[in-house]
């Protein structure tokens, strides 16, 4: 048993981190407690009575758990881990702070989702997409993915896996599992005429053939199917049709389900979201939500932390969108350069553990279609030289570009060329994030995002 | 005015460390002093051609990627070494590449993999990765001490046979196999390193070494001089990632 003086220290000292600043004291108690009880994170799961949901993805975990969040809500008391702190001692934090929860709903890092699975045997497992990302960090996609692989090996039957068909080495997690549902996106009208740059999954799972593309979504994400051996993307259980994407607002779709069909409206923009909002309405569906209340708690849904949040500053806006891997920003840019390229951009890149420390990944960018109508570009943050590099070299003038290493001085610099009520993008990865929202409620303009409902 | 003519092996499958900013460095330094960068692909069916080329680039790939291409590239192991060695075109060869182009590659599991055997070097597979910083010194034209700070991330331990000479010493971070103070292998016109960062952008004078030795092959004299340029970026960015390597680098 978790005794309730565990319990009791880990609070206290979950309340000292946060009074003293260290982080949100969102993982502190965790850590704490996993070295006083390493068991405790399984027990504090299995008392949940409605059990646990688990959603993992390299691109996008944050928005759809937040998306399902919103979905459940009505539904389920939740012990969600919103502020992003998804490691195992995150996920203990979060069971530990949320006491009278019913149902545990998870983001979990992609690294830690073998041990996370083994310990709190959810209900329903929702896996997004694998893209490349900080490879100094995860090492290769393919080592994530073998990790992935023994992980659904080993979930418990009646655990429901829910996964994207449309990326290949996700989607074919599906037969190794009994109980698995598929989404995927079909909708040729949207897909992109060719494969982008930084595609990471273009050869067959099975054979090592270029796949052939039916249609290419996001990144590698699409309808695939290879020439040699016939692995193909497997058949869909729930599919987003008819998308209609409206600019820098907002996306709509055909959730298409083998219990109806129901229009989803998404205050959000970019067809990346439309596979956040279909992974969450999968995993909701398998929860027991029904389509009408899918489809209200996705239109309720504004944005996750800095994932295309705006903030009001000085009678003009911010716009976060955050930016952490070449397929992420990808998605950012091309949702900016179809909403109206902004002549004015802050992209703020740092080199923390969070952030990668290898920051290779920004020439893997496809930078070039904002760079097009770009007035001014910023580059901050502590590795503000090597993005300017980034820039030069992608063919934008010198004159164009500042370097500001300070983020606060770079904002400012990019609300002076705003104009009134007119709205600034920036691009920050997660640690740039987290301190330009530590400025932005420093002046007293948004809360911290540990202050913030659930 | 001259055309150099760069060919970008596998560029499809080894591309993971941002290779495309090291091709994209050379281009805009090549057309800033009034030269052409011709880039051509060549891939699984393409034959490498002695003479076609001033300048050969092989990037990283995953392990995965770098296993499909290896059987590919050693088949055309003659043809390559007579480009560059024979022939005298320069060659950049960046982490995966880099060590395509030893003599073998032992795998973890002692399985061999033959490699080009263009540069006099053999890599083992190690337990435990190499990731972070680097900085190193090079003295490429005697007397000229000049500096490369990029980014390393590898299992392999490279050793380069007796009297091979290194691409650079290690100042701060692992190297070649975390023991020997040496990083990556030259060898004439060839050069190979795990440095990656992309390596060029914050270390332009190698992008212009790298320049002149392929205009040297094209127009079949000495290397020329090219024109210096500002370079202010890119030695504040030279800065940032020399100092990361002093302060971080080599560590586990």
């Amino acid at each position: 048993m978790l005794t309730a003086a565990e319990i009791r220290v880990a609070r206290l000292v979950a309340g000292l981190s946060r009074r003293v600043g260290a982080g949100a004291g969102m993982t502190v108690p965790g850590k704490l407690l996993s070295k006083v009880d390493p068991g405790a994170i399984d027990r504090l799961a299995a008392r949940l009575p409605a059990g646990v949901a688990a959603v993992s993805a390299t691109n996008g975990k944050t928005t759809t758990t937040a998306m399902a969040a919103e979905i459940l809500r009505p539904r389920f008391r939740l012990a969600h881990n919103h502020s992003g702190a998804n490691l195992v001692s995150g996920v203990a934090s979060t069971l530990l702070a949320a006491w009278n929860a019913e149902l545990g709903l998870l983001e979990v890092d992609e690294g830690a989702l073998p041990e996370v699975l083994r310990r709190v045997r959810p209900r329903a497992v929702c896996l997004g997409n694998l893209f490349r990302d900080q490879l100094d960090r995860y090492g290769e996609l393919e080592l994530v993915a073998e990790r992935w692989r023994e992980a659904v090996a080993h979930l418990p039957e009646k655990t429901v896996l829910v996964v994207n068909g449309d990326d290949p080495r996700v989607g074919s997690l599906a037969q190794a599992h009994g109980r698995s549902i598929v989404f995927g996106v079909d909708d040729p009208r949207v897909a992109r005429p060719a494969l982008q740059h930084a595609a990471d999954s273009k050869y067959c799972v099975r054979c090592g053939t270029p796949y052939e593309y039916l249609a290419a979504y996001v990144g590698h994400l699409g309808d695939y199917r290879c020439p040699n051996c016939g692995h193909a993307r497997p058949a869909l259980d729930v599919t987003a049709r008819s998308i209609e994407l409206h600019g820098l607002e907002r996306a709509a779709f055909d959730l298409v389900t083998s219990e109806g069909t129901q229009r989803v409206e998404l205050g959000l923009p970019g067809l990346y979201n439309v596979y956040n909002a279909l992974g969450a309405a999968t995993l909701a569906q398998a929860l027991g939500s029904p389509l009408e209340e899918i489809a209200a708690g996705l239109a309720r849904f504004s944005a996750a932390f800095g994932r295309f949040e705006r903030i009001p500053v000085d009678g003009k806006q911010l716009l976060l969108l955050l930016i952490k891997n070449p397929a992420g920003a990808n998605e950012a840019v091309r949702t900016l350069v179809d909403g109206g390229a902004p002549r004015v951009a802050v992209v703020a890149l740092n080199d923390a553990v969070a952030d990668g420390r290898d920051v290779s990944w920004i020439w893997d960018v496809d930078f070039e279609p904002l760079l097009e109508g770009l007035q001014t570009v910023i580059a901050t943050g502590e590795r503000a030289a090597e993005l300017a590099l980034r820039f030069k070299y992608g063919g934008l003038d010198e004159s164009r570009i500042v370097v500001e290493p300070s983020l606060e001085a770079a904002v400012d610099q990019g609300l002076a060329l705003t104009p009134d009520a007119g709205e600034l993008v920036v691009l920050p990865t997660y640690t740039a994030m987290l301190a330009l929202q530590r400025v932005v409620a420093g002046r007293g303009l948004a809360k911290p995002y540990w202050e913030r409902a659930a | 005015m001259s055309t150099i003519r760069v060919g970008h092996l596998y560029p499809e499958y080894l591309n993971i460390y941002a290779d495309r900013g090291n091709i994209a460095v050379f281009a805009r330094r090549a057309a800033w002093r009034g030269h052409e960068l011709e880039v051509t692909s060549i891939g699984m069916k393409d034959a490498i051609v002695p003479g076609m080329h001033d300048l050969y680039y092989i990037g990283g790939g995953q392990d995965r990627e770098q296993l499909l291409v290896a059987g590919n590239l050693a088949a055309k192991s003659q043809p390559l070494i007579d480009a560059v060695i024979g022939g005298g075109a320069a060659l950049l060869a960046v982490c995966g590449g880099y060590q395509l182009l030893g003599r073998r590659y032992r795998g973890f599991h002692g399985e061999d993999m033959a490699g080009v055997g263009l540069l006099p070097l053999e890599t083992v597979a190690g337990s435990r990765r190499m990731i972070g910083d680097v900085l190193l010194e090079c003295e490429l034209e005697p007397g000229v001490r000049r500096t490369l700070a990029g980014f390393e991330n590898h299992a392999g331990r490279t050793r380069l046979d007796p009297g091979a000479e290194p691409l650079g010493r290690v100042v701060s971070g692992f190297g070649n196999d975390g023991e020997s103070g040496f990083e990556g292998c030259r060898l004439g016109r060839a050069l190979g390193t795990y440095l990656h960062g992309p390596l060029l952008p914050r270390n332009p004078w190698l992008a212009d070494w790298l320049l002149a030795q392929a205009l040297a092959h094209r127009t079949g004299g000495e290397p020329p001089e090219l024109p210096p340029l500002p370079d202010e970026l890119e030695s504040r960015a030279h800065e940032v990632s020399a100092g990361r390597a002093r302060a971080r680098g080599g560590k586990r």
